[in-house]
């Protein structure tokens, strides 16, 4: 599928560079060009052997992020980012995407500015640091990290128009992505595989009806405030026991057609952030099957103690509690968690920054420790080792399939 | 005297001042009047040394830093400075990152103000996120540097009391002396000693004393050169921890005058748009 998208951004990358061909002068349009990128080697360990048949007790594999940013002495540019992951032990992480292939352009008409990003693009909205609650233009890379919410590339037309007023941004998208799963052999997964080859749309348009999205955001004063509205296939699968061609049982994926408002705010006062995300959304099946109307919410706050005890450390402290209306017929952990973490950065030259938190469930005794460690080993490279520990998993909790899949990750990476 | 140019300007923006903090803060007067306490001439100085910078509209450069410990090893970070003067209000100023290469990409944006505390974005390409981060820590490390944010971004001359303390010869010029003291308890100096020459106001050197008043830095000012045949610009910044032995060697290459830039390149959708 990601080459079939790179096959369709083609014909458009190859109008854009020969219409300066044409016109005579392509030296004298393109002013900068540059490649970029990074490389990345990563070893997971599961201590636990896992829940579920097959699942291996380590992953490996190489991460390669090259980008190619073009831009013409107008400022018009074109950015083109795909993405590949080899997993030694799961054939279902290893995966190809393409996060950017974008034209931009821009400019001024009566004194508002515009702007038109063009292709494939990722787009970020949101304040809170536990969970991405209404950034949802984007789908779910899940096989990447089982929280951290890294998003799939998404062909989309993305007008911007913006003044002193603030910021109006609308999205019209089309060719939906479906969530990315472990394979049988991948550990982090349910039970059962999902099985990415039967996807099912409630909309009869499938993964091509076309979707929008509309945004406004604006800066005043210590106040940066969000709102949106989205219409279109939904980024959250509904997982439906079935069999394969093999007669196996898997999860067939099923997309609702969904329409979701969504509001992002964060107030930023001396050394205190205070951040609320919140969203109401219809059209979505809960855990049970049974369509309802619900609202979510994400809200907290975050205060930096700067240089900690005499050193030029800060020291962060974040506090985040995660609300779904839906109670336990929530279809993600997050239906009445408290999130506690604390962030060290050390200002040092290698950057060291050092990340721990607990996700804590109110409702059952579920509970998530990580432990993340940044640092550069030089101008080029870096090293990070994440830990994740998944305690006192609650059968009733939807992340009891996992229950088994603490882990702990180290990455090698070279940045170019 | 050069006192009549003065206008209500208070601030300079983040990379005006690390352009010209030095440059802006003790502006000697060529007549001091007779009656004039020191603390009337050092404020003076610095009303002075702000008029001056007035006016410049925008400008890019790029900044080079090499940061050396004790043991003398190096590393390297490298960045791209856009400002765009501001009429009614601080000025905007974008920094991007072009090294270390794991932070390529990564942009700050600030909204310097007289009044209030500074906005400040942070752009971090890798989630495509823009993020709104806290403008108080003024005494932090800039970038791992002995450089502190509030050595690199601007200050309101109210936001200091001045003394005028002598002149004296610095190199082939003459220099005044100027000590200024921060109000913001948030400063982590309890003062800052400043040599600026009598000709063009130009900062030479400055020597910051911690609130302990122990003399923790001492920055020396190099390569002047003179842009739009007004604004001084020092090309070589050196700063030395005497506490720690670090320093940081600041040298600013290919500055440009008169460029495009426009306030929509200093929004947080233009904050996307840089690479």
């Amino acid at each position: 599928m990601p080459i079939r998208m790179i096959l369709r951004c083609v014909p458009l990358a190859a109008a854009w560079i020969l219409a300066p061909v044409f016109s005579g002068n392509v030296v004298a349009q393109i002013e900068t060009g540059e490649i970029s990128g990074r490389l990345s080697v990563e070893g997971r360990w599961f201590p636990k052997t896992g829940a579920h048949s097959g699942q291996r007790a380590h992953g490996s594999g190489i991460v390669a992020e090259p980008k190619l940013y073009v831009e013409d002495v107008r400022g018009r540019s074109f950015t083109l980012a795909p993405f590949f992951r080899f997993d030694a032990g799961d054939k279902r992480r290893t995966h190809v995407d393409l996060r950017e292939a974008c034209f931009l352009f821009f400019g001024e008409v009566r004194n508002q500015e515009w702007e038109v990003r063009l292709g494939v693009d990722r787009v970020f909205w949101g304040v809170t640091e536990s969970r991405r609650l209404v950034n949802i233009v984007n789908q779910i890379d899940l096989v990447e990290h089982p929280y951290k919410e890294p998003t799939l590339g998404q062909p989309m037309v993305h007008l911007t128009l913006s003044g002193d007023w603030g910021a109006v941004e609308m999205f019209g998208m089309t060719g939906h992505r479906p969530r990315t799963f472990p394979g049988r052999s991948g550990r982090l997964r349910f039970p059962l595989i999902v099985d990415n080859e039967r996807v099912s749309y409630e909309s009869d348009a499938g993964r091509w009806h076309p979707d929008v999205a509309v945004r406004y955001s604006r800066s005043a004063g210590n106040m940066d405030v969000g709102i949106s509205g989205f219409d279109g296939n939904s980024r959250d699968p509904l997982l439906l026991p079935d069999v394969d061609r093999k007669g196996l049982p898997v999860l067939l994926p099923q997309y609702e057609r969904i329409r979701q408002v969504g509001l992002d705010a964060q107030l930023t006062s001396g050394s205190w952030l205070f951040k609320i995300e919140a969203l109401g959304r219809a059209g979505a099946r809960d855990r049970r099957g049974v369509e309802v109307e619900y609202v979510a919410s994400t809200m907290g706050g975050e205060y930096t103690f700067y240089s900690v005890i005499g050193s030029a450390a800060d020291l962060s402290l974040i506090g985040e509690w995660n609300y779904d209306g839906r109670g336990r017929n929530a279809t993600n952990i997050f239906q009445n968690d408290l999130f506690l973490a604390a962030r060290l950065a050390f200002n040092d030259v290698r950057s060291t920054e050092a990340l721990g938190s607990m996700m804590d469930d109110f409702d059952t005794t579920t509970r998530v420790l990580t432990f993340e460690l940044n640092r550069r080993i030089s101008g080029r490279f870096s090293v990070r080792l994440e830990a994740i520990a998944l305690l006192d998993v609650d059968p009733a909790d939807l992340s009891y399939a996992s229950r088994r899949d603490s882990f702990v990750e180290l990455n090698l990476i070279y940045n170019h | 005297m050069g006192f009549t140019r003065l206008t209500a300007r208070s601030r300079v923006s983040f990379p005006a001042h690390a352009l010209c903090v030095f440059i802006c803060i003790f502006l000697v007067t060529p007549a001091h009047s007779e009656t004039a306490t020191p603390e009337d001439i050092g404020l003076n100085i610095a009303r002075d040394a702000r008029a001056r910078e007035e006016g410049f509209g925008n400008f890019t450069a790029q900044q080079a830093m090499v940061l050396r410990n004790r043991h003398g090893q190096e590393s390297r970070r490298q960045l791209r400075v856009k400002v765009l003067e501001a009429q009614e209000d601080g000025d905007k100023s974008l920094f991007v990152f072009d090294e270390p290469r794991d932070v390529r990409g990564t942009a700050l944006l600030v909204h310097a103000h007289r009044e209030s505390a500074d906005d400040q974005w942070l752009y971090l390409p890798a989630l495509k996120r823009v993020k709104r981060i806290s403008s108080s820590n003024r005494s932090g490390s800039f970038m791992g540097s002995e450089f502190a944010y509030e050595d690199m971004t601007a200050q309101a001359v109210e936001k200091f009391s001045y003394r005028y303390l002598r002149d004296e010869p610095c190199g082939d010029l003459t220099c005044s002396v100027t000590e200024r003291l921060p109000t913001d308890k948030k400063s982590g100096y309890s003062r800052q000693v400043v040599w600026r020459d009598r000709d063009e106001l130009r900062a030479w050197k400055v020597e910051y004393y911690d609130r302990k008043d122990a003399h923790l830095k001492t920055l020396t000012l190099e390569n002047y050169e003179q842009h739009l045949d007004r604004y001084w610009r020092a090309g070589v910044m050196t700063m030395v921890n005497h506490l720690t032995g670090k320093s940081t060697v600041l040298t600013w290459t290919d500055y440009r005058f008169g460029t495009d830039l426009q306030a929509r390149d200093f929004t947080k959708t233009g904050l996307k748009r840089v690479r």
